[in-house]
């Protein structure tokens, strides 16, 4: 499918106010994050189209907090599923569901990334007409299917779409964790391989946001072979010399991380984030002691060589903008919407007519 | 055999019987030939009965057999000049992943798999065949020295899954088997793969990404053990076999769902009585296979290795 997401409208770029970068770097300084944006390293520029807040809360008036619980239904509090500390759910909703306590990142939904990660309005599903079916007949998997479906806006474990991060035209897919817990079945599969089919045909790079307990098991060995189908795709991105981006978010576990969460050219974590292969439960089972602090988590893997770096949730645009110009990836033009049928933008490898 | 199912029991019943009858006949110098005959046929017709009528639970203890032969029992009797290569070049060798260079009617090939022991020592030695990451790493090193050389390669898959413990973590269980995932999907040379028996999850399918996958008739296949399922499922591990039947595990079942492209026929009573049949049954179909992939161009093969993975799933829209 050539994409025409690019003529589709005017691209708002929103500034941060001064209270939001405020906001920022309290976070981080509480989260005692010590790669800050002030930092050589990743330079300020980039945050000025961080989303905006009243954007951002617009968007996800739909979405369901995840963790943190509100102390009651229509309090206007949200305590901190780790720490439980109490923060207003405005506040709670502006730093991205992370706590100025303790650092914890909070889980959110699909449309709720989407809205901290794309400039405004730039978002455009990919294959959200494929749903999950139930193709062993597995007993209770259609009315969960139908729970989920109620209860999730993405409609399956993934979400995938086209858009612009700070001006940058990406393909991205952002894993559901309200939906059956991410599970990877043959709907979320397809989901992840149309978008990598999308990004090939229009030299994109993909971003993909990991968040899943695992293979759906009630789909039997068609959940596996998704495993396979995801990496069958990525290989073909990968020889295109597309760049893949792979980002670990809380949990992290079982076929997906044996698959294209480990994928990645470069594969980046939120703090604190589970991430393994096997669960921990079937790992103190198996070797009956229990398991070191610490172990499994996003850190753990940094350290053991699997994971590049640890990104802050309130960093994570910033960062993930300058590695897709580190690739080579430039702003579409801003004003591209309103000139003619055909607009010429700049891709890897020279120029690709958008049209 | 010491190792006997509960549905194998009458035919070993009636077997015995036969036997007993034939050496009383030899002791008395009688001739009992009729009735060791009549009872022949009775055990040929309850070994059919049992072996078409096999449940998925049934399927999974056959599959998990200590008398099933092994990997190396099919690469010893179906390969020539075989010869072990062994390490991941990084870190060690891992013992329940073989695998080296062989020949198939004179054509060079890789060769590997899973390796459960033929007895306790020998499966302690090789972590009951659950691989930790050095031996997908391993897998992975042999697969990209067979393109390199233009060798095709063909996989034996057994194990009832890639291993869960601390090292395996530490050392990227998870990255080990996407490498080969990716790796395998992209594999410039005809990859082969059998399922000779447990064919667990994500360590099965670590080596098992091929242009052409076969079962053998009573091996299994799935996203989780039975037990795990079960566990999950009904917070109790014992209904393993309700959970082996509703997951649709057993060769006819995944070659259904379009996952398999043969089923490899074990003689009736199962291939850890008859492995030398089971074997040579399975290097048929090896050798078939593999001259029909060498006869594709590179570009083709790929290609269709790519739609076959393309098109699995089932979904709406």
């Amino acid at each position: 499918m050539k994409l025409d997401f690019l003529k589709r409208k005017k691209w708002v770029r929103l500034e941060l106010s001064s209270q939001d970068v405020r906001e920022a770097a309290a976070i981080r300084e509480a989260a005692g994050l010590s790669q800050s944006l002030s930092t050589p390293a990743i330079t300020t520029p980039a945050v000025t189209s961080t989303v905006h807040s009243e954007g951002l809360s617009h968007n996800i008036k739909t979405a369901r907090s995840i963790t943190a619980a509100p102390k009651d239904p229509g309090s206007d509090e949200a305590a901190c599923p780790d720490c439980g500390a109490i923060h207003s759910k405005q506040r709670w909703e502006r730093s991205f569901k992370v706590c100025d306590q303790c650092g914890k990142h909070g889980r959110i939904s699909s449309p709720e990334r989407v809205a901290q990660l794309m400039d405004q309005g730039t978002f455009s599903p990919i294959a959200k007409e494929v749903t999950s079916v139930d193709p062993l007949a597995f007993p209770g998997y259609q009315e969960k299917l139908d729970k989920a479906m109620l209860k999730s806006e993405a409609g399956d474990a993934v979400l995938s779409g086209t858009g612009l991060i700070d001006g940058i035209p990406a393909a991205l897919f952002i894993m559901e964790p309200d939906f059956m817990m991410g599970s990877l079945g043959s709907a979320a599969g397809e989901r992840i391989t149309r978008l990598v089919e999308t990004a090939i045909e229009n030299r994109l790079p993909v971003i993909g946001f990991c968040a899943s307990g695992g293979a759906r098991m009630q789909e039997g060995i068609l959940s596996l072979m998704q495993m396979a189908k995801t990496s069958a795709a990525l290989g073909r991105l990968s020889a295109e010399g597309l760049p893949y981006i792979a980002v670990l978010t809380d949990p992290t576990t079982g076929g997906v991380t044996a698959s294209y969460a480990m994928l990645g050219d470069v594969i980046l974590a939120e703090p604190g984030a589970l991430i393994g292969f096997a669960g921990q439960r079937v790992i103190e089972q198996t070797i009956r002691q229990s398991l070191p602090e610490g172990f499994q988590r996003a850190e753990f893997l940094v350290e053991k060589g699997f994971v590049d770096r640890i990104v802050h949730r309130v960093e994570m645009k910033a960062v993930l903008a300058k590695l897709l110009r580190l690739h080579g990836f430039a702003p579409a033009l801003a004003e591209a919407t309103s000139a003619a049928a055909s607009t010429t933008v700049n891709v890897k490898g020279g120029e690709a007519h958008v049209s | 055999m010491s190792h006997k199912l509960d549905f194998e029991k009458p035919i070993f019943e009636l077997e015995e019987k036969i036997q007993g009858l034939r050496q009383f006949a030899e002791d008395n110098d009688l001739d009992l030939s009729a009735e060791v005959r009549k009872l022949e046929d009775k055990v040929s017709e309850l070994r059919r009965e049992t072996f078409s009528g096999l449940s998925a639970w049934d399927c999974v203890r056959l599959a998990r057999h200590p008398g099933r032969p092994t990997t190396l029992d099919f690469i010893e009797g179906i390969f020539d000049d075989f010869i072990e290569l062994k390490g991941d070049r990084a870190y060690s060798d891992d013992p329940a992943m073989v695998g080296g260079l062989a020949t198939l009617e004179g054509v060079p090939v890789t060769v590997l798999g899973h390796q459960k022991g033929r007895d306790t020592l020998e499966n302690i030695r090789r972590n009951f065949g659950m691989p930790h990451p050095e031996g997908y790493r391993k897998a992975l090193r042999l697969m990209q020295q067979a393109e390199k050389f233009g060798r095709p390669v063909v996989t034996f898959i057994d194990t009832a899954g890639a291993y869960c413990g601390l090292g395996a973590e530490e050392r990227g269980q998870g990255h080990a088997i996407a490498s080969n995932l990716i790796a395998m999907a992209g594999l410039k040379v005809p990859v082969i793969s059998v399922v000779i028996g447990e064919g667990g999850s994500g360590g099965a399918l670590g080596i098992g990404v091929a242009d052409r996958v076969a079962m053998l008739s009573s091996a299994v296949y799935s996203v989780i053990s039975p037990e795990g399922l079960s566990s999950i499922l009904w917070k109790d591990a014992t209904k393993a076999s309700e959970a082996a039947a509703v997951m649709k595990m057993t060769a006819r079942d995944i070659e259904a769902l379009g996952v398999i492209d043969a089923i490899i026929e074990e003689p009736l009573g199962g291939a850890h009585r008859h492995q030398a049949q089971t074997v040579e049954a399975a290097g048929k179909w090896i050798k078939e296979t593999l001259g029909d992939l060498r006869a594709l161009p590179l570009e083709t093969l790929l290609e269709k290795r790519y739609d076959k993975y393309r098109g699995m799933g089932q979904y709406e829209g």
